[in-house]
C-alpha cells in the first residue's frame, strides 16, 4: 500500500510534528513498506475466525477502589525539562 | 421562516470513587497543590500497567440502568489518540464502539429524550494558560469520567437545562457522582443546529457551559445566532464554540473529526464480560429514583405534587425529610413546609448541607410540634429556628428562655383585647359602620401588645365577639 506525501503530512500534523520535504519523502517510503508488510496479513484466510481485540485470553482484570500512596512532588517533576511552582511547564498552547 | 432547533448533549460526570480510574491515586484533589495526587500510571510513564477500577465500572452500569439502557454482554476500552498537553500518554483511555450502556431514555417534563450511550473514560490534566507558557497539573488526570450522550431529541434550551438538571439529580440519588457543576465535576457540551423550513444546517458544538443557567443562556444565544445568520443569508459552518461569562458564544479551533482520533482497542486492558448475574444484582440494588420517589411522596406520604417535586429534587433535603418522618411526631406536610421554607432559607444562608447542620431532624420535629400544638406562633417558630441554627440548642429550651409561648388563655387575650378596644374608639366605630377590614388592624394591635404571642385565631374571635 502506497502512502502519499500528503497523507504523511496529515499524520504528522495530527502528531504535531513538522517535517522537512526530505523527511516527508523518506517517511512516505518507509511507512509504505511497513504497510506492505501488514498487507501480508490479508493473504491469510480468516473465514470462521472470530474477531479479537486482545491477544491474551484474559478478561475482567480489575482493581478494587482502594487508595494507594502517590509519588512525592520532587519525584514527579524530577525529569521535567521545565517546571514552575509544582506545575509542569510547556510551550503555550492557547 | 419556520425554524426548529435540534440539540444533543454530552454530559461528563466525574465518578465519586475513592481512587482514580486506572491507578490507586486519591481522587480527593480539589484543594491540593498541583501534581500531588499522581503516580507513574497517571503520569503516563512508559511500561506501566493501568488496571480498571471495579467500582467505577459498577457506577457506570448503575447509571446506564437508571437511564433505561441496555447493557451489552461485552465491552472494552479503546485509545483515543490526540496530541495536547492535557494528555500525558498522547492518548486518552476511553470507549469507542462498545460502550457500557446503549439505547436508553429519560423522561423530561413528559417528553422522552433518547440516550445514545453511557461510557467510561479517564479525565485529563488541568491546563493553566499563561501568556508565555502553559502550566500542567496532573491531579485530575485519570479521575473516572462517565459520559452520557443523548440522541438529538432536545428541541429547546429549556429542555436541555431540564435534562441536565434531572440527570444530575439521578446521579446524586445513585450516589455515583456529586454532580457539582461549579467545581467542574459535572460538565456539559452541546451539539446544536437549526432547521429552517425543513432544511438542515451545519451543527455547532458548544463548550464551557459550567452551570445549568449557563447551558440555557449559551444555547439560547446560539439558537438566536444561527437563526439570524440564516435569515440574513449568511453561511453557517460546522465548528466548536466556547461560551463566555458575558453570555455569548465564540468560535474556537476547528474540530478534529472522529476518525482523526485513530481509535483502537486498548492493549493494556483486557476486554470486559458483563456477567448477567452481576448486572441484575446491580439493578436490584438501585435506590428509589427521583420520579418514583416523587410519586410515593404524593400517594403514600400525602404531600402535594408541588411539595413532592421540590423535596424529591433535592437529595440532601429529601434524605433529611425522610428521617423527620421516622420521628412520627408531626404531619409530613408540615415538615415539608418548614423544610422548603425557613429551613432551606437558613441552610442556604449558612451554605451548609442538611446532613451537617446543627439542627437535627428530631430537633426540627420538636419545633414543628410546638407550633402545630399552638404553644408558639408560626412567626415565633421561625425566629426560634434561626436561633437553633446559630446555637445548636433545642427549641423547647429557647422557647422557655425567651418566653415566647403563645398566649392561648382566653382570659388573657380578652383582657388585652378590651384594652385595645378602649384605646382605639375610632377604629371600633368604623368597624360597627361595616368596615370589617379594621379587624385586621385591631388584631395587629393585640399582637403588638403581646410581642406577637397572642394566638391569632383566638384574638380575632375574641375581638369580633367584644365588638358585637
Amino acid at each position: 500500500m502506497k502512502l502519499s506525501p500528503d497523507e504523511v503530512r496529515y499524520v504528522a500534523e495530527l502528531a504535531r510534528m513538522s517535517l522537512t520535504s526530505e523527511e516527508v519523502e523518506r517517511f512516505a517510503r518507509g511507512l509504505s513498506s511497513i504497510l506492505d508488510s501488514f498487507d501480508m496479513l490479508t493473504e491469510v484466510n480468516t473465514d470462521g475466525v472470530p474477531p479479537t481485540t486482545h491477544p491474551l485470553s484474559l478478561q475482567n482484570i480489575f482493581r478494587e477502589d482502594i487508595r494507594e500512596p502517590s509519588l512525592t512532588l520532587t519525584d514527579v517533576v524530577a525529569n521535567a525539562p521545565q517546571k514552575e511552582g509544582g506545575f509542569f511547564k510547556v510551550k503555550p498552547v492557547l | 421562516m419556520k425554524f426548529e432547533t435540534v440539540i444533543g448533549l454530552e454530559v461528563h460526570a466525574q465518578l465519586s470513587t475513592r481512587s482514580k480510574m486506572f491507578c490507586g491515586c486519591s481522587t480527593d484533589y480539589a484543594n491540593s497543590p498541583p501534581n500531588t495526587h499522581v503516580c507513574p500510571v497517571c503520569l503516563g510513564m512508559p511500561g506501566v500497567l493501568p488496571k480498571a477500577n471495579h467500582k467505577a465500572i459498577e457506577y457506570t452500569i448503575m447509571t446506564a440502568l437508571a437511564l433505561n439502557c441496555r447493557i451489552p454482554d461485552r465491552t472494552k476500552f479503546d485509545r483515543k489518540n490526540y496530541s495536547y498537553p492535557d494528555l500525558m500518554k498522547g492518548y486518552q483511555i476511553s470507549q469507542y464502539d462498545a460502550p457500557i450502556g446503549v439505547g436508553g431514555w429519560m423522561d423530561v417534563e413528559g417528553k422522552r429524550i433518547g440516550i445514545e450511550r453511557v461510557h467510561l473514560e479517564e479525565d485529563v490534566a488541568k491546563l493553566i494558560h499563561k501568556g508565555s507558557c502553559t502550566l500542567v497539573d496532573v491531579n485530575r488526570s485519570g479521575i473516572p469520567l462517565m459520559e452520557v450522550v443523548t440522541r438529538p431529541d432536545i428541541s429547546t434550551p429549556e429542555e436541555a437545562r431540564e435534562f441536565v438538571g434531572r440527570l444530575r439529580i439521578i446521579l446524586q440519588y445513585l450516589g455515583v457522582a456529586s454532580g457539582n457543576m461549579e467545581e467542574g465535576s459535572l460538565r456539559c457540551d452541546a451539539n446544536i443546529s437549526i432547521r429552517a423550513n425543513g432544511q438542515g444546517f451545519p451543527k455547532v458544538e458548544v463548550k464551557n457551559m459550567n452551570s445549568l443557567s449557563g447551558i440555557y443562556r449559551a444555547l439560547e444565544y446560539e439558537e438566536r445566532r444561527q437563526r439570524e445568520a440564516v435569515e440574513k443569508g449568511e453561511k453557517l459552518v460546522q465548528e466548536t464554540r466556547g461560551f463566555s461569562e458575558e453570555g455569548v458564544t465564540f468560535s474556537q479551533r476547528s474540530k478534529e473529526y472522529a476518525s482523526d482520533y485513530r481509535y483502537f482497542p486498548e492493549p493494556d486492558i483486557p476486554p470486559l464480560a458483563l456477567d448477567r448475574k452481576w448486572v441484575e444484582e446491580l439493578r436490584s440494588c438501585l435506590p428509589e429514583l427521583p420520579d418514583s420517589k416523587k410519586e410515593r411522596l404524593v400517594k403514600e406520604v400525602g404531600l402535594s405534587p408541588y411539595q413532592a417535586d421540590l423535596i424529591s429534587s433535592q437529595k440532601p433535603l429529601c434524605d433529611y425529610f425522610e428521617i423527620c418522618l421516622t420521628e412520627n411526631k408531626v404531619k409530613p406536610g408540615e415538615v415539608a413546609n418548614w423544610l422548603l421554607g425557613e429551613f432551606s432559607h437558613q441552610i442556604n444562608q449558612a451554605g451548609t448541607d442538611p446532613k451537617d447542620c446543627q439542627v437535627r431532624p428530631h430537633m426540627l420535629c420538636e419545633l414543628i410540634d410546638l407550633v402545630a400544638s399552638g404553644k408558639i406562633s408560626g412567626t415565633s417558630g421561625q425566629k426560634v429556628l434561626g436561633e437553633m441554627f446559630q446555637s445548636g440548642r433545642g427549641a423547647e429550651e429557647i422557647v422557655q428562655e425567651r418566653g415566647v409561648y403563645q398566649i392561648t388563655d382566653e382570659e388573657c387575650v380578652r383582657a388585652v383585647a378590651c384594652e385595645v378596644i378602649s384605646q382605639n374608639q375610632k377604629a371600633v366605630q368604623d368597624f360597627r359602620k361595616g368596615k370589617t377590614q379594621v379587624l385586621t388592624f385591631l388584631v395587629g394591635q393585640v399582637m403588638k401588645k403581646t410581642q406577637g404571642r397572642a394566638n391569632p385565631g383566638l384574638t380575632a374571635n375574641t375581638l369580633t365577639e367584644l365588638l358585637k
